[in-house]
């Protein structure tokens, strides 16, 4: 661990030198990156193998209030995740910074990029509120950067003010729970409550672990992205540079998930069950409306966005879940959903880091955003396409991949949803699994269109340029990340027996027993009889068959002739009668359209030839989201009036100013009597 | 026929009578209204019999041959009279459409067996677990007086509402007193007689039965 | 005389293979009987099968590979999916593979590539099939859920086998009426999934009408073979699904030989018996305009929905 801060140190150091020689910073930076995160996942994954802990106390800081640093097995899970995406992203970097070159410096994106590492490192490090808040504004604001990076466009400046201040409103709540906690364990006087150790010993009386709660819940669901606090997200990742949106919609969005389980479960311990259901009413809804809202965009970079809005729903779910069961006692279910929700945190970082990349490689190949404009790329970029591929299929949740299995033990801790003792609960949540239903048939939608329009059919655009396939590391980068998809998808009985540590820790209880009670080939949740999955067999015997049926099949010598499309009898067919994304989320959006605010305009031109043939028609459509509408404009309406209303008391002359603080000195005297 | 034998029959007819009350919210036709609220009659004819009969309340038969003659055979002939003579054949809209009245009622089922269940603990019947049925019952005919705009369509949702009322008291107390009972019969039926004529007077002075038009009654700014 | 298991589930995935055609043909053939028409032969989908085998390709200009590997794909998952489903015995080798909802999932792997492939000739239907069947999907998918949720209640598992055993040996299952409620949600989406009359009708190539025909226009020759072979095997899939769910009785317990055989009797009586109520419902019903399916739908996820619910207040 140590050395991976060295190697990020180093790097800092290195880029001062090598400002004037671009190229090698490039390479020489993020291998260095590259090389941290691998050590820090390392570091993690022996973690929670081992199920260590390791405190160190770094006297820097304030005075009297040293950094308390602490690895556990939650951290190290954490730490192991974001040092795998890091690592994957690095090695993606090097090819994808290049295409900067020439066009500005990257100075800063290395440099802010290794702030950034560092400070997601360094979150799940803190042992204590003051620690974890610096960590976390080093998080914050180094990303602030990065996504400021390409600033001459308004619409980043927009989108990375917009994700300041969502994220600065997220962290002062974050920082009035940590008060809270910190304030009951020492009734308020002094400083001794600030670290994490002290929050855990202290009793919480209900009420104020409740106020802690929904302060820590509210404040990093503003980070998450959870519906209604998700509007940065499909703002700010877009334009950030695709490297960038990986690390920040793969792994900077878990150290959210990471504060909530810490605070949750780790420094409250004990709480009711409407703790959970709340949880999992937003998971609900976020995974919900997230995927619609994917299902509505035409810019890949905004959809994989409002995904991330989805997934992190589901992890919510699992959580919520897993604090219903634990809240009732059935500790080995609670351990099941809690793994569901870990599970999908890795699958959800390493599917949406492979997207992410693919969606960047397309984007530096075709310099579009907008899918309309794309088609047919899979001729020009067989590798990439491919990969991107089996993104779409882990993250559309398609066994024997990686998604699938998350959402199968979600399902599974649905199921026994049965052995809670309150009947209202039993009636409501499989409400809740109709709903996660919902959701993964409506991604698997989104994922053929995302996947359809932009690679399969005839190319869109109509400047014929040359499209290229990406560079080996970039190439690399995306093989790497879909192997892990692959394998987390085939072995969850290895990983799930590695998280024991984790689930004993937090919840504590271990389904590992159960789970992989039949050989590393089948994953039996609670027991063979109630549900059991073997990924390898799925693989294999589909594998098999196909092959088989290829071999007969071509055993007989047959001729494949290439022929014209079938139009009705049509000849003309051109590729703008294809189906774009718009047109192929129209069913969905007719259904659910009362959830969006959608503007149609339908506008005839007038004809131009003879009266017989009907002129050109302009289709103009915009889907807002209603978030904006109920929520953020009469809040940003309202701000708007106050300014306006203390505006009046500027007047510019320094004595009315002078007034100010002396009457403010007088009515403060009043009180200090 | 045992206890337990007829608790599950009668389980199985108050998920069906639970199907009819949610069918009558969603159909759409008004024949088929007709047919479905027929059924729902037959089916509790059928229940308040076993009751009666596990139950050793003899008086259910009488309320059992009531329900049978009134709501199953008399009451929807006279519906289809009306409805032919007033030559009613389209389509019944609706206020809210159909997926989300069925998302409304199932959250109602849910709340409904949520505040049964003080009776369901304190009940020593064996018929106590369809308490939270006929509550329901009535729920959903009430929310199909709110969401259909068609004055017939209101009128059966009432007389679902009904009963889900006569359903409630067969389970959760063996059946109301016959005299009471009686009177509520009396009551369907002139109730019934009284909306035929309203019906009437409605369609000739608006040309149609959709109750929206009723609010041309109101006063005018 | 006890059967290994490895034997059983081959002769299951052969029967699987050979009995999908046949009772493909035999809807058809009471099709044509309730309409007073001439029926083909019962074999008439093997000779049909056979030409298409025989064929040349003919492949659309820019079709990528995806357009090809699918029809592979689909047939491969289709036959792991035989595998799964207990239908002459519980005792299979490959059973512990799969629990319904990992079933569920298979077909919608075949169901994602076949809406990719659509998508991948470039061609206004193309891209209009796979819209509304991924539509479709996604609205199946909740009441799909809730039926599986409350079949497992009954069941006390979502393992195939396990519960088809449980089931089976519960005695009067079917006057529980979650069960009920289930089977019915489960007709109404079967009906969707593999895609008859009333939401979608395989017989027709209308433009406007196509829902999954529209996405495999383009294939010829063996690749559509394939395809059509699988969607044969989808429709005998989700029946032999509905029958180990719900009427559960004759498939055997063990692998004694007169169990099989009598399993073996059973499962085509009731096959016929199927066959019959589908040509009823899809004599009876017109195919329904594409935004009434969310009301078809809504009331499949709404009967399982009073499967579940009156699971815990009836039951």
């Amino acid at each position: 661990m140590a050395a991976s801060f060295a190697a990020l140190v180093l790097l800092l150091v290195l880029t001062i030198f090598l400002r004037r020689s671009q190229r090698l910073l490039i390479t020489a930076g993020f291998s260095l990156a590259g090389l941290a995160s691998f050590l820090a996942a390392g570091a993690g994954f022996l973690t929670v193998a081992q199920g260590m802990t390791f405190r160190i106390v770094v006297p820097l800081g304030l005075p009297d209030l040293p950094f308390h640093l602490r690895l556990d097995v939650l951290s190290g899970y954490f730490l192991m995740i974001i040092g795998l995406l890091a690592l994957f992203v690095s090695i993606y970097s090097i090819g994808y910074v290049r295409g900067f070159l020439g066009v500005r410096p990257v100075t800063s994106l290395v440099v802010f990029s290794t702030f950034f590492l560092a400070g997601m490192f360094l979150v799940v490090l803190a042992d204590d509120a003051l620690f974890f808040m610096i960590a976390w504004e080093l998080m914050a604001g180094a990303s602030y950067y990065l996504v400021m990076f390409e600033d001459e466009r308004l619409e980043n400046r927009r989108a990375s003010f917009l994700y300041l201040l969502v994220a600065h409103v997220g962290a002062i709540a974050i920082l009035l729970s940590f008060g809270i906690l910190a304030g009951l364990t020492t009734g308020f006087q002094g400083f001794e409550g600030y670290t994490f150790d002290a929050m855990r010993e202290a009793k919480h009386p209900q009420a104020l672990a409740t106020a802690a709660f929904l302060l820590a819940f509210f404040g990093f669901s503003a980070k998450a992205g959870v519906i209604p606090l998700h509007i940065w997200l499909p703002e700010a990742h877009p334009v950030a540079p695709s490297n960038v949106s990986a690390l920040m919609s793969g792994v900077m969005l878990k150290t959210a998930i990471y504060g909530m389980m810490r605070v949750i479960f780790d420094l409250i311990g004990v709480f009711p069950w409407w703790w959970g259901a709340l949880v999992l009413v937003f998971g609900l809804i976020s995974a919900v409306l997230g995927v619609l809202y994917a299902l509505l965009q035409h810019d890949l970079k905004k959809l994989l966005a409002y995904s991330s809005v989805e997934n992190i729903g589901i992890i919510l779910i699992s959580m919520g879940l897993s604090m219903i069961f634990a809240s009732f006692g059935l500790t080995v279910l609670s351990a099941l959903a809690m793994i569901a929700a870990l599970y999908h945190t890795l699958n959800h970082a390493m599917f949406k880091g492979l997207l992410f990349m693919g969606a960047g490689t397309v984007l530096h190949a075709t310099h579009e955003r907008s899918m309309e404009k794309m088609g047919g790329l899979i001729k020009f970029m067989p590798w990439t396409s491919a990969l991107f591929l089996v993104g779409c299929l882990s993250i559309a949740a398609l066994p024997p991949f990686n998604g699938f299995v998350s959402e199968w033990l979600t399902y599974q801790a649905f199921l026994l949803s049965p052995a809670l003792t309150n009947p209202l609960l039993n009636l409501l949540v499989p409400l809740g699994a109709a709903l996660l239903a919902l959701t993964s048939a409506l991604a698997a939608a989104l994922f053929v269109k995302a996947y359809g329009v932009t690679f399969l059919g005839h190319r869109r655009s109509r400047h014929p340029a040359v499209i290229h396939e990406a560079p080996w590391s970039m190439r690399i980068a995306m093989s790497l990340a879909a192997l892990a998809c692959l394998a987390l998808g085939i072995f969850p009985t290895y990983l799930i027996h590695w998280m024991d540590p984790i689930t004993k820790f937090l919840v504590g209880d271990t389904i590992s027993s159960s789970a992989a009670g039949f050989g590393w080939m089948w994953l039996t949740p609670i027991a063979h009889d109630r549900a059991s999955y073997s990924a390898p067999v799925v693989f294999v015997v589909i594998l098999a068959v196909v092959a088989i049926t290829y071999l007969l099949l071509h055993s007989r010598a047959g001729t494949i002739r290439r022929g014209p499309l079938w139009g009705c009898g049509f000849e003309g067919i051109t590729s703008r009668m294809q189906y774009t994304a718009m047109s192929f989320s129209m069913p969905l959006r007719r259904i659910f359209g009362f959830l969006f605010s959608i503007k149609e305009k339908v506008h005839h031109l007038p004809p131009t030839t003879h009266s017989a043939f009907p002129g050109r028609l302009q289709y103009h459509l915009r889907v807002r989201d209603r978030a904006w509408i109920w929520v953020y404009q009469p809040i940003s309406d309202a701000s708007f009036w106050i300014s306006r209303r203390i505006g009046r008391m500027q007047h510019g002359r320094i004595q009315v100013y002078l007034i100010y603080s002396f009457v403010t000195i007088i009515v403060l005297l009043i009180f200090s009597r | 026929m045992n206890p337990t034998a007829a608790a599950q029959l009668n389980s199985l007819l108050a998920a069906l009578i639970l199907l009819t009350a949610f069918a009558l919210v969603v159909q759409r036709r008004m024949n088929a209204l007709l047919h479905i609220f027929a059924w729902q009659g037959f089916l509790l004819a059928v229940s308040t019999a076993i009751v009666g009969f596990v139950g050793g309340a003899h008086h259910l038969y009488i309320s059992s041959f009531l329900t049978l003659g009134i709501k199953v055979i008399l009451l929807p002939y006279i519906l289809h009279l009306l409805i032919h003579k007033l030559k009613i054949r389209k389509e019944v809209d609706s206020v809210i459409n159909v997926p989300t009245t069925m998302m409304i009622g199932i959250i109602l089922v849910i709340y409904s067996y949520h505040l049964t269940a003080p009776i369901r603990e304190l009940s020593t019947l064996v018929t106590r677990s369809t308490i939270a049925v006929a509550l329901a019952t009535f729920m959903l005919g009430f929310l199909m007086m709110i969401t259909r705009k068609h004055a017939v369509a209101q009128i059966i949702g009432f007389l679902a509402m009904e009963n889900g009322l006569l359903f409630a008291a067969t389970s959760a107390t063996y059946g109301m007193p016959l005299v009471v009972e009686l009177g509520v019969a009396l009551d369907l039926l002139i109730a019934a007689f009284i909306f035929g004529m309203f019906f009437f007077h409605i369609s000739t002075t608006f040309d149609s039965l959709d109750v929206d038009q009723m609010a041309r009654l109101k006063e005018e700014d | 005389m006890t059967i290994p298991s490895s034997l059983i589930e081959t002769t299951q995935v052969a029967l699987l293979l050979a009995a999908a055609p046949l009772f493909t043909g035999w809807v058809k053939m009471v099709k044509c009987w309730m309409q007073g028409r001439t029926a083909p032969s019962l074999l008439q989908p093997f000779r049909d099968l056979a030409k298409l085998f025989s064929k040349d390709v003919v492949l659309a200009e820019n079709a990528s590979w995806i357009f090809r590997f699918t029809p592979y794909l689909v047939f491969g998952v289709s036959v792991l999916a035989g595998a799964i489903i207990p239908v002459l015995s519980t005792d299979l080798l490959l059973s512990a593979t799969a629990d319904v909802i990992v079933l569920v999932s298979l077909f919608a792997i075949a169901r994602f590539f076949t809406a990719l492939a659509g998508m991948d000739i470039g061609t206004a239907f193309g891209g209009m099939g796979s819209s509304r069947e991924m539509t479709i999907a996604s609205l199946a998918e909740p009441g799909m859920l809730m039926a599986v949720f409350a079949v497992s209640l009954v069941g006390k598992s979502t393992s195939l086998s396990q519960m088809t055993a449980v089931i089976s040996q519960g005695g009067h299952a079917m006057l529980r009426p979650s069960m009920v409620f289930a089977l019915l949600a489960f007709i109404l989406i079967a009906l969707a999934e593999t895609g008859r009359i009333p939401v979608d009708n395989p017989a027709t190539h209308l433009e406007l009408t196509m829902i999954h025909e529209a996405m495999i226009l383009e294939y010829s020759g063996r690749h559509l073979a394939l395809i059509e072979w699988a969607g044969m095997m989808k429709l005998y899939l989700f029946t032999v699904l509905g029958i180990a769910a719900f009427f559960p009785w004759g498939i055997s317990l063990n692998n004694d030989l007169p169990a099989i055989a009598g399993a073996l009797v059973f499962l085509f009586l009731k096959l016929g018996f199927v066959g019959m109520a589908l040509v009823l419902i899809e004599t009876g019903l017109a195919k329904m305009r594409i935004f009434r399916i969310t009301e078809f739908l809504g009331s499949a996820f709404l009967f399982a929905t009073l499967g579940m619910m009156s699971f815990f207040m009836l039951e």
